[in-house]
């Protein structure tokens, strides 16, 4: 891939009535339908994720609906002899820096509100300009998109280290924490980018290459 | 998204628009999530309050909450100082449900870890920090900015019970939350301390809880019951305490005046009551009557106080009221007018039958003149040996000088009498006149003139004394030797071996032998008196 952005010419499968089975990778004959099945495994195969735009851009909408809960409402509840306060993730990174812990702070500010904030923005961006069919900085989109992929599966880690506390700190009247409202609303956020990033096809980056060019 | 590639027509053709996919329910979903939760976040949000407080003391913004019977209702949203800069302003959020107890009497207090005597409260609070609770109020109006109660409210309006006044000397030991005693029962607390507005005592409120509330009579007596109770009398030492903690932090006791009298309806809530300082002085009958009088002591009134008990023959019938110092006569004269008050009821109260009989102003003016004509006299005495406290003492006193009372006088003078040790004092003083008055010097002088004559008798004696011994004692000495020489004589005459004695003996033996020969002769004689006549008959053998 490389080479592609020099290449004068780009060919690509369905332009040719070839396409790739999903799971096998078997170069598949296309017709003129929009799915095959595979010859080789069977499996049903387009030549580009039916709906794609659709599906990612109603994923992506969904999860920027419980954005605003996910960082409103607060993440866990802690109560303990001493306190008995309700944390939302804000609250926590201002807990973090006030206690001096710059770059605990900044970690979670990035990774909990920045990412995922960033993620629905960039997904969207793919999503419009994909549906504008634009031609442009498509190598960046491309990398974008492999960023976008990349960075998802970290993702849950605040949840997970939710989770941990809520499994582990339940010490009786002592100390409990539980998760809050807003910690389902933070999960189902990122899974919806995940799904918003999965269902987004990447190929439609480049689709059209072929007609800019001819 | 099909486009036609290659110059091929697509066989294909647009049927219509199709539906939006299912997909479209996921972001429906969240969104109706997201509003369900806004809605529910609307719905729950409730009031936002004002509460003011002279210091905000450990409470905090976005921390401490608004608690109602330990249930958290609301959350403090800021602090702020008020515009007067003489108190804090605390805004707080209360969720909908609180939104009812938000009456415009409800009181707010911030509770902090109290240890006042016998309870220990908000001890949570140590460690969780202070909150406010709310207590609510009766009011129908509701009202968003309240004033904060400084002290916690010692009773809670859902508690039954009623409210009472006392009015009292002095606050004593009494502090909010000290107990109230029927019959050492803790049946309540006192709830408000109070001067009373124009400074004279203390005013304290009381609550006393519901089942006991009704013995609260318009006959009940209230006394401070603090501390320990000592007295020592004559049936020996007595020790009166309610309970420890009322020895700690006071308390209140009450009980009816007379346990006899049928039980009265209970007093409203609210009514007032005095506060005695002591059992004794708050179950003393009701001196519904009283009269003043003034006695004058010829004496010094060191040791007699204010208050101090008039006694009639062992009832206590009144109290000094006050001393005094009177000018008479131009300032030529001081006098100390003791002023008494006697409660004439509490004679009635110790008299027997009860039947003593109601009698009028009058009526006790000539009784009392009556009294003090068979000799009622005021008298000084001392009540206590050790620390020499004074009593004034009514008695009869039969032989005192004839005294009236002069009732046109206001308060009426009633005649004293030097008390016992005075008249001591005045007999020894007499006497001690006397002794002064004796002619001690022309005693003397006669006296000397006495030894004087003794003297020269005593030589005139001796002299008489040597003359005796001169010429007597030889005269003497030779008549005892001579009367010793005659007594010598007789006693050789006398003695048994004397020739005298043994003659005698002889003599003497010669009669008795005759006197037998005699017998013998009368005997015979006797059985034989013809021989007499006819002589001595032969002896037949």
């Amino acid at each position: 891939m490389p080479s592609t952005p020099k290449s004068p010419t780009l060919i690509v499968g369905r332009c040719v009535g070839l396409t790739v089975c999903r799971d096998c990778r078997t170069v598949c004959e296309l017709g003129d339908g929009t799915a095959v099945r595979c010859s080789h495994c069977g499996v049903l195969t387009h030549p580009r994720i039916p709906r794609s735009l659709e599906k990612a851009s109603a994923y992506l909408a969904a999860a920027a609906i419980l954005y605003v809960p996910a960082n409103v409402l607060p993440v866990m509840h802690t109560r303990s002899l001493l306190s008995d306060q309700d944390d939302t993730i804000l609250s926590g990174v201002v807990y973090l820096a006030r206690s001096g812990s710059w770059p605990l702070a900044a970690l979670v500010f990035v990774a909990s509100i920045l990412v995922p904030l960033l993620k629905i923005l960039a997904i969207g961006l793919l999503i419009w300009m994909s549906a504008r069919a634009s031609s442009r900085h498509r190598l960046a989109r491309a990398r974008l998109y492999r960023l976008v992929d990349f960075i998802g599966r970290w993702s849950l880690l605040d949840i997970y280290a939710v989770m941990m506390l809520v499994a582990l700190v339940q010490m009786g009247s002592v100390a409990t924490v539980q998760p809050g409202s807003g910690a389902l609303a933070f999960g189902t956020v990122v899974v919806l980018t995940l799904l918003a990033a999965e269902s987004f096809d990447p190929r439609l980056i480049w689709d059209g290459v072929d007609n800019a060019h001819g | 998204m099909d486009e036609p590639s290659q110059g091929r027509v697509p066989a294909a053709s647009v049927i219509g628009r199709r539906l939006p996919s299912v997909i479209w329910l996921v972001p429906a979903l969240a969104a109706a999530v997201g509003l369900w939760l806004v809605v529910h976040a609307w719905l729950q949000q409730g009031t936002e309050i004002k509460i003011r407080f002279t210091s905000a003391g450990g409470v905090e913004a976005g921390k401490t909450k608004i608690r109602y019977k330990e249930v958290d209702i609301g959350m403090v949203q800021a602090i702020a100082i008020s515009d007067d800069r003489k108190g804090v302003l605390i805004s707080a959020q209360l969720s909908k449900q609180a939104s009812d107890l938000l009456e415009a009497d409800s009181k707010f207090f911030i509770v902090r870890p109290r240890i006042a005597g016998g309870t220990v409260s908000g001890l949570s609070t140590l460690f969780s920090g202070p909150y406010i609770a709310i207590e609510p109020g009766a009011a129908h109006e509701m009202s968003e900015s309240f004033v904060g109660l400084e002290t916690p409210p010692v009773v809670t309006n859902d508690v039954p019970g009623h409210e009472f006044v006392l009015h009292g000397e002095d606050k004593g030991s009494l502090d909010f939350g000290s107990p109230i005693y029927y019959r050492r029962v803790e049946v309540g607390h006192v709830t408000r301390l109070a001067l009373e507005p124009n400074g004279q005592g203390v005013e304290v409120g009381i609550f006393v809880n519901a089942p006991y509330d009704r013995f609260v009579t318009a006959n009940s007596r209230f006394w401070h019951a603090s501390g320990v109770d000592l007295s020592l009398d004559a049936n020996g030492l007595n020790v009166s305490t309610q309970s420890l903690v009322s020895i700690v932090e006071g308390g209140i006791a009450f009980q009816d005046l007379s346990d006899v009298s049928p039980a009265l309806n209970p007093a409203p809530a609210g009514s007032s009551f005095t506060l005695y300082s002591s059992r004794a002085q708050a179950l003393q009958p009701p001196d519904s009557h009283r009269e003043r009088y003034v006695m004058y002591f010829p004496e010094s009134l060191r040791g007699l106080q204010i208050g101090a008990p008039v006694d009639f023959r062992g009832i206590v019938i009144g109290e000094v009221k006050s001393l005094g110092v009177e000018y008479e006569q131009g300032g030529s004269l001081l006098r100390f007018p003791v002023a008494i008050d006697v409660y004439p009821d509490r004679l009635r109260s110790h008299s027997a039958n009860a039947r003593f009989p109601e009698v009028s102003e009058a009526q006790s003016r000539s009784i009392l003149s009556q009294l003090i004509v068979h000799g009622l006299r005021g008298q000084l005495r001392s009540g206590n040996l050790l620390t020499g406290q004074l009593y004034i003492a009514m008695d009869f006193f039969p032989d005192a000088p004839k005294a009236s009372v002069d009732w046109a006088k206001a308060p009426p003078v009633v005649p004293t009498r030097p008390s016992g040790l005075t008249e001591i004092h005045d007999a020894l003083g007499r006497i001690a006149r006397k002794i002064d008055r004796l002619p001690l010097e022309q005693l003397s002088a006669q006296l000397s003139e006495a030894l004087a004559s003794l003297d020269q008798t005593l030589k005139e004696t001796r002299k008489l004394v040597n003359h005796v011994d001169a010429d007597v004692a030889p005269q003497a000495t030779r008549t005892l030797t001579a009367a010793e020489h005659t007594l010598k004589a007789a006693e050789s005459v006398l003695a048994e071996d004397a020739p005298l004695q043994q003659d005698l003996q002889r003599a003497l033996r010669a009669a008795a032998e005759s006197a037998r020969s005699l017998a013998t002769l009368a005997d015979y004689l006797e059985r034989h008196p013809e021989s007499l006549i006819r002589g001595k008959a032969e002896d037949p053998r």
